[in-house]
């Protein structure tokens, strides 16, 4: 396979899990200024710090303000991150890489775009929102579905892997890097309604309320919140089932190619530090600075990624 | 519908009743619903979108992919009327490849009187740096693509020979695929050869012209200029259908005398490059300088034998339009044989002569630019106003040698559907040639493309053209 082959089809499915992700936090957002307006400006900012969209929010529109911020994460011009910008960039590389795809995979790729293209013309209203976020979270299982159920699982299928559990991983740790410090065991608050909403928050924003309860039994609690998009192996958005996932595909291009490469030490230093660490030593040594680690690292794994599998000369 | 007296309906003839290869296809259309068969066209369009076979417009930064519209009354030729067009094309596909080699070496053509030495000296499309060198198995224009039109039962004229990267191929293929998705019960009662082998014959005509450096199966890809270039599409289509990669300029480099792809593993050397990039920027060493979309060194390692370059560099010289006059004479130069398949009678603006009548019958010629391609910079007589014709006879005259001219051929006509109903509408013919060194693949049919506009001859799609389905029906 070209290096560029395997650049695209890892870009493809990182904008694409962004986008679902921008659509979540949408969600999320909506949520939270619909129950409690006094916190939606706070909310907003922290989605677009997020979303690595503030400063050029900012720039465009000055303080964050509900129907702005919407518009600017679904389709403003102004947002390269948008998620319009997102779904067009996961359809080039799809152009690019089209040899490397089935027809089903690129066909619910074009029409994922087409489709949001149509949908995202005009600003949505209000009303429209929660079915426009909708339909975003079904094309987007469209395209997965179509990979899942049609795609050979060789190099290609792993690159596509690849892409999508690094690009979740980093949304997933970018969120806690919002809001670490309403998880921290110091903030003994446990019951009061600020709280609650905060933490259902996370959990909408990560689309894992529901799994959450279920696994929790309705318990919410901040410290078994972090342990559960951290260190959860069940969860598919937890930074321990990502680099799980990374490692394993990693691994079978290991296998493929009679090569192991450095991202793979890089790779497997994550992993382990996911499974010898549990909540209190994550705590002990800080939450804050846990979670900046990981950002850093996995910066340096994308990194090498690339440099190994040759995605650029 | 009643056909148009002035030209040949390939349906009707001149008449009203159907002429036999359109027999059983015109009594399955009179049983049908123009209003269902309306609807299929937007099902055909809406499947073409989704599949994405689109193609960008230069220069309209609202359109940048478009679509070709594609009629569904399919262009429709007898097993006999194909086996004797098969049989022009494959002499003078012939004679071309043996005319390029000829032209590269020593000449024999011009040394013999039959072809002026200038028209090889002072042509842009004569590379120098072809000079002497004989690409593996001997062979030039791997992919061929014959534009024909028809002006009666049995008259065909070469309109012009594509000798360098003729386009079209994958609308032949979607066409034909959309055809079967949506009448599957025609095919059933219609024998038409099939098409669908292309891009295998394809793979193996490039394959049997691995350089000597090939080890093995050999290693195919097929070179784009990238996702902007208007036929991109087809670029990537091809590539899929023969498992070929499909590369960029900034994909390949030289590496140890071979031209190879940058992979996931390392370097790995290419032997067929079937290019989609034109001559001046495939190497910015030994052509353009500022070509980014090309290979440096790639004509050193081609000179060496250690790679395939189809169609070979310098093959242009073949399809110069200057060069198309004396297309009778190369044929019968090279096979010995009078040539099949008619030349549209053609003045060389360069000549005097020539040029005196071209002038004083501007509104009646077509007039067309030597090099110019896509239907961009050319006259078409009886359609321009007297405007038109003016600005052009002041460009004619500033530089005839630019310039050749032809009669306005009385192209046939095959009808479209219409919201009205059947309406004619002219069209021409691309027939898709495979050359490898033991034999001449010939596609059934190719790609018929017709003028949308009432009374229209200019069949480009990047003029209001669209396609057809072309069936060759069996024996």
């Amino acid at each position: 396979m070209l290096g560029k082959t395997a650049g695209g089809l890892f870009w493809m499915f990182r904008y694409l899990e962004r986008a679902e992700n921008t659509a979540r936090m949408i969600d999320a957002g909506l949520r939270i200024s619909l129950t409690r307006s006094s916190a939606a400006e706070s909310e907003w900012t922290s989605i677009l710090s997020s979303t690595g969209a503030r400063a050029a929010y900012e720039t465009a529109h000055g303080a964050p303000d509900g129907p702005k911020v919407i518009d600017f994460l679904l389709r403003d011009p102004n947002n390269p991150g948008s998620i319009l910008a997102g779904i067009e960039s996961a359809r080039m590389n799809a152009r690019v890489v089209r040899t490397a795809l089935t027809r089903e995979v690129w066909e619910a790729v074009n029409e994922c775009y087409m489709v949001l293209k149509r949908l995202l013309a005009q600003p949505i209203e209000d009303r429209d929102l929660p079915r426009v976020l909708q339909v975003i979270r079904q094309r987007s299982a469209f395209v997965r579905g179509a990979l899942h159920g049609t795609m050979v699982r060789n190099d290609i299928y792993n690159f596509a892997r690849i892409g999508t559990f690094y690009e979740r991983a980093d949304n997933t740790a970018r969120i806690l890097d919002q809001k670490y410090y309403i998880l921290l065991p110091s903030v003994k608050l446990v019951g009061s309604p600020s709280d609650n909403v905060q933490w259902d928050t996370i959990l909408r924003a990560t689309s894992t309320t529901r799994a959450y309860q279920t696994l929790h039994e309705g318990d919410v609690d901040p410290r078994a919140i972090a342990r559960f998009l951290i260190l959860d192996g069940r969860l598919p958005r937890s930074l321990a089932f990502c680099y799980g996932k990374i490692g394993d595909n990693l691994g079978y291009l290991e296998q493929e190619y009679g090569m192991r490469h450095s991202c793979q030490s890089l790779a497997d230093a994550l992993c382990a530090k996911f499974r010898s660490h549990d909540m209190n030593a994550i705590f002990d040594y800080g939450l804050h600075e846990f979670i900046s680690d990981f950002l850093r690292d996995s910066a340096a794994l994308g990194r090498q990624i690339e440099i190994d599998y040759r995605f650029i000369e | 519908m009643a056909a148009d007296q002035k030209y040949f309906d390939e349906m009707f003839g001149h008449g009203a009743t159907a002429r036999t290869p359109y027999a059983d296809y015109c009594n399955w259309f009179h049983h049908e619903d123009t209003a269902r068969l309306l609807a299929k066209s937007e099902e055909a369009e809406a499947l073409f979108r989704l599949i994405g076979v689109t193609f960008n417009v230069y220069g309209d930064p609202d359109a940048t992919e478009r679509l070709i519209p594609f009629d569904l009354v399919p262009r429709i030729i007898a097993a006999r009327e194909w086996a004797k067009v098969a049989k022009g094309i494959e002499q003078r596909v012939r004679a071309l490849n043996a005319f390029l080699h000829d032209i590269y070496h020593r000449q024999e053509i011009v040394r013999a009187g039959r072809l002026p030495a200038e028209m090889i000296a002072r042509n842009d499309a004569f590379l120098p740096e072809m000079i002497g060198v004989s690409p593996p198995g001997d062979i030039y224009t791997h992919i061929v693509g014959t534009d024909l039109v028809r002006t009666g039962d049995n008259e065909f004229f070469v309109l012009e020979d594509n000798a360098r990267t003729p386009s079209g191929v994958s609308y032949m293929l979607e066409n034909r695929e959309t055809m079967l998705h949506m009448f599957p019960e025609l095919f059933s009662k219609i024998k038409v050869q099939s098409v669908s082998q292309y891009p295998r014959s394809l793979r193996k005509s490039l394959s049997a012209c691995a350089p000597d450096a090939c080890n093995g199966r050999p290693t195919l890809a097929v070179l784009t200029p990238g996702i902007h270039n208007s036929a991109y599409y087809e670029h990537a289509f091809l590539a899929d259908q023969m498992s070929a990669e499909l590369v960029e300029g900034h994909d390949l480099r030289v590496v140890d005398g071979r031209v190879a792809m940058r992979t996931t593993k390392g370097y790995k050397p290419i032997d067929v490059l079937y290019r989609r990039v034109d001559d001046e920027y495939l190497d910015p060493l030994n052509f353009n300088p500022d070509s980014v979309l090309g290979v440096p060194g790639i004509m050193d390692v081609y000179r060496a034998g250690g790679i395939t370059i189809a169609n070979a560099p310098g093959t242009g010289i073949a399809d110069d339009k200057a060069i198309y006059s004396y297309m009778p004479d190369i044929v019968e130069f090279y096979t010995g044989e009078k040539a099949i398949l008619k030349n549209v009678p053609t003045h060389r603006c360069s000549e005097p002569d020539a040029l005196k009548y071209v002038l004083d019958n501007l509104a009646e010629l077509v007039v067309k630019e030597v090099h110019g391609s896509g239907g961009y910079g050319m006259l078409v007589g009886p359609a321009a106003s007297k405007k038109e014709i003016e600005a052009f006879r002041a460009k004619l005259e500033a530089s005839p040698g630019n310039y050749i001219a032809q009669p306005t051929l009385a192209l046939s006509t095959v009808p479209i559907l219409t919201d009205a109903g059947l309406a004619p509408r002219h069209v021409d013919l691309r027939p898709f040639v495979l050359v490898s060194p033991d034999r001449i693949d010939i596609t059934p049919g190719g790609l018929t493309r017709v003028a949308l506009t009432e009374g229209s001859l200019v069949v480009n799609s990047s003029q209001g053209g669209g396609t057809k389905d072309t069936w060759v029906l069996e024996e």
